[in-house]
């Protein structure tokens, strides 16, 4: 026990010296958590909180424009700023600039008439099946002139899709609101009531949001509780610029050698380096957790939410760290130079992070990519603590991910042991 | 001196060969080195001295024959021969972010000393090697010399009954190769086997009574210093190292 404590005590005070271990591994994670939370906040509350900025310009003749308008409005997710002077098509590019909008809809000038035909169209035809008289009928196709809609460069893919989706839904809503004032003018031969038109503007089935937790929790995710656990475990894998270093400078000193030299066996120094940076890691957990619940709130940032399972939170800490650390270890073993595990170690922890859905969500990737994410030890982790931070889950919800980890953690402990006595130095 | 009649090392039809080289660095090598004996073994470069030092410390595995240090063997290294050695490497090996008290607490632990054991041995040390003074200060910013002696001073922490020295004083100045090779014969009286390789050849000859001269993987002379300078009729080891390894490079 005594050479146990004389090495962890050892390594500790290595790890204390060393300066720019020591802000790689506190400082810099906790800035990273920080901005990274920050920026995907700000994109949340832009997309659900505030209001996108639209420029409509409306060259309809006829009032459908004027009722697409107010159906957009309806939404409510976008600030409308109207074109008072019918811009051109060319100029819409330039017009959005001047506006400071990321996104503009030209309407047709023949958008109602369209409508209209399109509408008369579809009215004759169901009376017709109906087998009730039908009056005229343009039997030719009627295909309404598209409405355009403009989007700044920067705005990502997805975006662009959700935002087609609802101006889709609005578009259908005055469709079919010409479609059925047809019909009944048609039926009554009078034009419908404004309350009954009003009806199929307003009435729309709504739509209830339930966060689908485990254990009948619906807390709604937050950029808080996405980001603090996935750049938590970030931080625990950057112990790889510490630890990796140190393992490599103690090859090339030559302490490695002595301590072979010497009537203690090795796997007490790899035991205590893992105690020691496990410990690490289990305090870089608790320093960004309690910042994301008492910092973040000061900061206008969520407050993050700390699973009811305190002993599940604490073994994945725990088995995370363990993993961080061997991974650490492992480079450390292989690198010849301290440059080389510094560099492979931290481009490897980004391409693990990448492939292990920390930057893209895991359900978001291609399906070439399902095979190295489940390689990835950072996959893992982040299942382990989304499972409790997003789902609110118990141990027995993860303990897959767990097991998993403890598995890839047991092949690289395998692998610095082939290592060491491949290098001799065990 | 209990042990003066039983071999240091033992060495018999000892085989070696790096991986990946063709031919053994050593093949059906012997040699006896007796306990309390200062004994040198000296060639050119690449002549296989480090490697001889790696292969009885245990450090380098070899293919056939066998090494046996007090009796017993080195191989399996299963670490019941380290207690009876002390290595000094020919690097500094030891933490440089430590202090000196803090890097022997450590080895210390490792050699299987207790604390108070370690207290004691460390005192006695650092006055004897004159670290006293910087006892607690950062190993990073001593100088050359200071980092020898505590290199020095790890290897004889526990009171091995034989060490092995690798270039022990290369990088220093006069003064610390004389406190160095004083305190070695010192510990030589006391019963320790010193194993000893260097480049310093007229440090050599003050320390060493017996020598070994290797040349690629072989002995080439092996006997008392004196009666091969007799025998060779040289006047210095110099000159005996010259007339039996010559003049040309060898790395």
């Amino acid at each position: 026990m005594f050479k146990l404590w004389a090495t962890i005590k050892k390594d500790f005070r290595l790890l204390v010296r060393d300066r720019a271990g020591l802000l790689s591994m506190f400082v810099m994670p906790i800035i990273l958590v920080m901005v990274i939370t920050s920026v995907q906040n700000s994109t949340f509350e832009l997309v659900n909180n505030n209001k996108i900025g639209l420029l409509i310009c409306n060259r309809d003749t006829g009032e459908a424009g004027q009722q697409l308008i107010g159906a957009i409005e309806k939404i409510g997710m976008f600030r409308l700023v109207t074109d008072k002077e019918k811009i051109g098509e060319d100029q819409m590019a330039e017009a959005m600039h001047d506006k400071d909008v990321k996104l503009a809809i030209g309407i047709p000038e023949d958008f109602s008439a369209r409508i209209s035909a399109k509408a008369k169209q579809v009215s004759a035809q169901a009376l017709k099946g109906l087998g009730l008289p039908e009056e005229e009928g343009d039997s030719s196709g009627i295909s309404p002139s598209p409405v355009t809609l403009y989007f700044h460069p920067v705005l990502q893919p997805s975006f662009r899709q959700s935002v087609r989706g609802v101006l889709n839904s609005t578009l259908q809503l005055v469709e079919s609101k010409y479609i059925v004032n047809d019909l009944y003018f048609r039926i009554h031969e009078k034009d419908i009531p404004d309350s009954l038109d009003n009806q199929i503007l307003n009435n729309q089935v709504p739509i209830r949001e339930v966060a689908a937790g485990r254990n009948g929790s619906s807390h709604i995710p937050n950029a808080t509780q996405h980001n603090v656990p996935a750049w938590t475990i970030f931080a625990m894998f950057f112990i790889v610029v510490s630890l990796g270093g140190s393992v490599v400078r103690e090859k090339q000193n030559g302490s490695f050698l002595r301590l072979k030299t010497l009537p203690t066996h090795f796997q007490l120094a790899l035991l205590s380096k893992q105690i020691v940076y496990i410990s690490v890691t289990l305090l870089q957990a608790t320093v960004i957790f309690s910042i994301g619940v008492w910092i973040f709130p000061y900061m206008g940032l969520p407050e993050l939410h700390i699973p009811g399972d305190f002993i599940a939170l604490l073994l994945v800490t725990l088995v995370c760290g363990w993993c961080a650390a061997s991974f650490a270890i492992l480079i450390g073993v292989f690198a010849e130079t301290q440059e080389q595990a510094n560099g492979f170690g931290s481009v490897s922890i980004v391409i693990l992070a990448a492939i292990g859905g920390l930057l893209v969500p895991s359900f978001a990737m291609p399906a070439s990519f399902s095979i190295p994410m489940k390689i990835s030890p950072l996959h893992w982790c982040l299942e382990s603590y989304y499972g409790l931070f997003l789902e609110d889950g118990r141990l027995k919800d993860i303990i897959v991910n767990i097991l998993s980890l403890l598995a890839i953690t047991m092949l690289m402990q395998i692998i610095i042991f082939i290592g060491l006595k491949r290098k001799n130095l065990i | 001196m209990a042990f003066m009649n039983t071999l240091a090392v033992h060495i018999e039809n000892l085989s070696f060969r790096y991986p990946g080289q063709n031919h053994p660095l050593f093949n059906q090598f012997n040699l006896d080195i007796g306990s309390g004996e200062r004994f040198g073994l000296f060639g050119p470069n690449g002549a296989g001295k480090t490697t001889l030092m790696h292969l009885m410390t245990g450090l380098l595995p070899y293919m056939s024959g066998e090494i046996s240090l007090l009796g017993k063997k080195v191989r399996p290294h299963d670490k019941t021969i380290n207690p009876l050695f002390g290595f000094v490497p020919q690097d500094f090996s030891f933490y440089q972010e430590l202090s000196p008290v803090e890097n022997l607490e450590f080895f210390g632990a490792w050699s299987g000393l207790s604390k108070s054991a370690i207290r004691k041995r460390m005192t006695e040390l650092f006055f004897t090697l004159g670290l006293e003074e910087v006892r607690n200060k950062q190993v990073r910013k001593f100088s050359g010399g200071m980092k020898r002696r505590l290199n020095l001073s790890i290897a004889v922490l526990h009171e091995p009954q034989i060490l092995f020295l690798d270039e022990p004083t290369v990088g220093v100045d006069v003064q610390t190769r004389h406190a160095i090779m004083d305190y070695l014969k010192e510990l030589n009286k006391k019963g320790t086997t010193l194993i000893y390789t260097s480049h310093q050849l007229r440090e050599a000859e003050d320390l060493c009574e017996k020598i070994a001269l290797i040349d690629e993987g072989r002995i080439i002379a092996h006997d008392h210093l004196n009666t091969l300078l007799t025998s060779h009729t040289q006047d210095g080891l110099e000159g005996l190292y010259i007339s039996l390894t010559g003049k040309s490079y060898r790395d």
